[in-house]
């Protein structure tokens, strides 16, 4: 048996939404893009873009195309992309739900670049968690989960929102005390 | 129908040597056989690589590392370079061979043409032949490794043509259960026909009728699940696509039909004819396009036309069917 938590991120995403507002204000960003990598980081953005009423309208990216791992999981038709037509010279907000070991990052990063030469992109987080492959780290994060390389957290959505954490080792511990 | 009618070339089905253990893509032969599912599959995907005609096109990194080889033993200008395009956006390598021209007339016989190609450590082969079965008979024989995609076989297949074509029709009519279409011409000698009316009703299109001489009508066309009509001024009332075939003098031995003057005006599609169709119908053929002997100039250039949009799907559906039977790692 393994351990399943639910925590529900309102507070989170508010709180992340003010440090978005801040960190655009402190760089001097007028026109940001904010782009959610489909699907949890959809739903993240699609939140934060509400909370600092951007403009521009929400950018969408499945990167599963650009993926290092598509050679072993096959060709799976995309989630809708929506980008503008070009991010020429604009301020990206990459915006994904847990950033784990960087690939889904690199990926996405590959994908941006094909819109065009963004002046500067910040990765925006939800969850924070151990385990990088790849030298990738968020401007800006939600919250930090201590987790081990077995554990596994999902953003479950959109409405209402919420984290599943789950530990298959907690099992394991808990077995001698019954 | 008389017993003196032409036959179908037939093969057995191929959906043995077309899915792998997962039930997925791995070789493209033929649509007879294959899932409903796996065609709609085809479709979906086909739709993540379109681009609309005002965007620019980008490059995917899905076959970086592969090889894929054109191998064409028939002429061929669209499909040979639309494979070619989808191939390179899709980040492969690219090898035409032009077989007409190739070793196999120094004499090569075509096993060992292929063990060559196998030696270079090629991925995928797209075929083009004018036997019907070939793309088969290399599935039978090429490296287990190797993907197969059948780019028309003799009187067979052309399965991309009728996916492309599907697609196409999609794009104007979501609900294909509400529609009406309608295939023109040489029915008997046409791979793109047979494929086609085996993608609509594996789709499951609501009616499919079709227009030809007696001579270029297979006896078995309405076991094919299709209603034969006699003229044009019945068949096309009421259709939402009209798909033209061009006919094949180069695969006619005798005499099919009288002349091509008789042929357009008892078979041609006028501006006048397009008139019968329903308000929303549309325009389809394959190419290549015979002006003024299976249709009339302005038709093709005509405001119903969607034969330049199919050439451009054609390019997306092939990336489609192309990534799908890549052979996956197993690391």
């Amino acid at each position: 048996m393994s351990s399943h938590e639910r925590v529900d991120v309102g507070a989170v995403l508010a709180h992340l939404g003010d440090s978005v507002k801040s960190f655009l204000t402190t760089r001097g960003i007028n026109l940001p893009v904010f782009v959610g990598i489909h699907t949890g980081g959809v739903w993240v953005a699609q939140a934060l873009h509400a909370h600092c009423a951007v403009a521009e309208p929400l950018g969408m990216l499945d990167v599963s195309y650009h993926r290092d791992d598509v050679a072993r999981t096959g060709v799976r038709p995309l989630k809708p992309v929506r980008m503008p037509a070009s991010l020429d010279d604009r301020h990206v907000l990459l915006i994904d739900d847990v950033l784990f070991t960087g690939r889904t990052t690199r990926a996405a990063l590959n994908e941006l670049f094909e819109y065009g030469r963004p002046a500067s992109v910040s990765l925006v987080v939800l969850v924070e968690r151990p385990g990088r492959e790849i030298p990738v780290a968020p401007d800006l994060t939600g919250m930090r989960l201590e987790l081990g390389p077995e554990d596994r957290v999902k953003l479950q959505g959109p409405d209402p929102m919420e984290l599943v954490i789950t530990r298959p080792n907690d099992s394991l511990l808990e077995e001698p005390a019954r | 129908m008389s017993s003196t009618q032409p036959t179908l070339f037939r093969l057995p089905p191929a959906a043995q040597y077309q899915l792998d253990e997962e039930g997925r893509l791995r070789h493209f032969l033929t649509i007879e056989g294959l899932p409903t599912a796996l065609l709609e599959e085809i479709l979906s995907t086909a739709q993540s690589f379109h681009t609309a005609s005002d965007q620019a096109a980008r490059k995917v990194p899905l076959l970086r590392g592969k090889t894929i080889v054109n191998l064409f033993f028939e002429a061929s200008t669209r499909t040979r370079t639309t494979f070619e395009l989808a191939a390179k956006r899709l980040s492969a390598d690219v090898l035409n061979l032009d077989m007409a021209t190739a070793a196999t007339t120094k004499g090569e016989s075509l096993l060992d043409t292929l063990r060559n190609l196998e030696a270079m450590h090629c991925d995928m082969f797209v075929v083009r032949h004018h036997q019907s079965g070939a793309a088969h008979f290399i599935v039978r024989h090429v490296a287990e490794h190797i993907s197969v995609i059948n780019a028309g076989d003799g009187r067979h297949a052309h399965p991309t043509q009728a996916m492309l074509d599907m697609f196409t029709l999609r794009q104007h009519f979501p609900d294909f259960s509400a529609i009406t279409v309608v295939i023109v011409g040489d029915i008997l000698h046409s791979r793109v026909a047979r494929s086609e009316i085996q993608a609509l009703r594996a789709l499951g299109v609501g009616e499919i009728r079709v227009i030809a001489p007696r001579t270029l009508l297979p006896r078995e066309a309405t076991s094919l699940g299709v209603i034969p009509f006699k003229s044009m001024e019945e068949g096309l009332v009421g259709a939402q696509a009209v798909i033209m075939l061009r006919l094949q003098k180069e695969r006619m031995h005798g005499s099919f039909v009288p002349s091509e003057t008789e042929y357009y005006r008892l078979y041609g599609l006028t501006r006048a004819r397009v008139e019968l169709l329903a308000e929303d119908g549309i325009v389809m053929h394959p190419g290549p396009v015979n002006r003024g002997v299976e249709i009339e100039s302005a038709v093709v250039d005509g405001p119903r036309s969607v034969i330049l949009k199919q050439v451009r799907n054609g390019i997306a559906v092939r990336m489609a069917i192309l990534s799908m039977a890549m052979r996956r790692h197993a690391w």
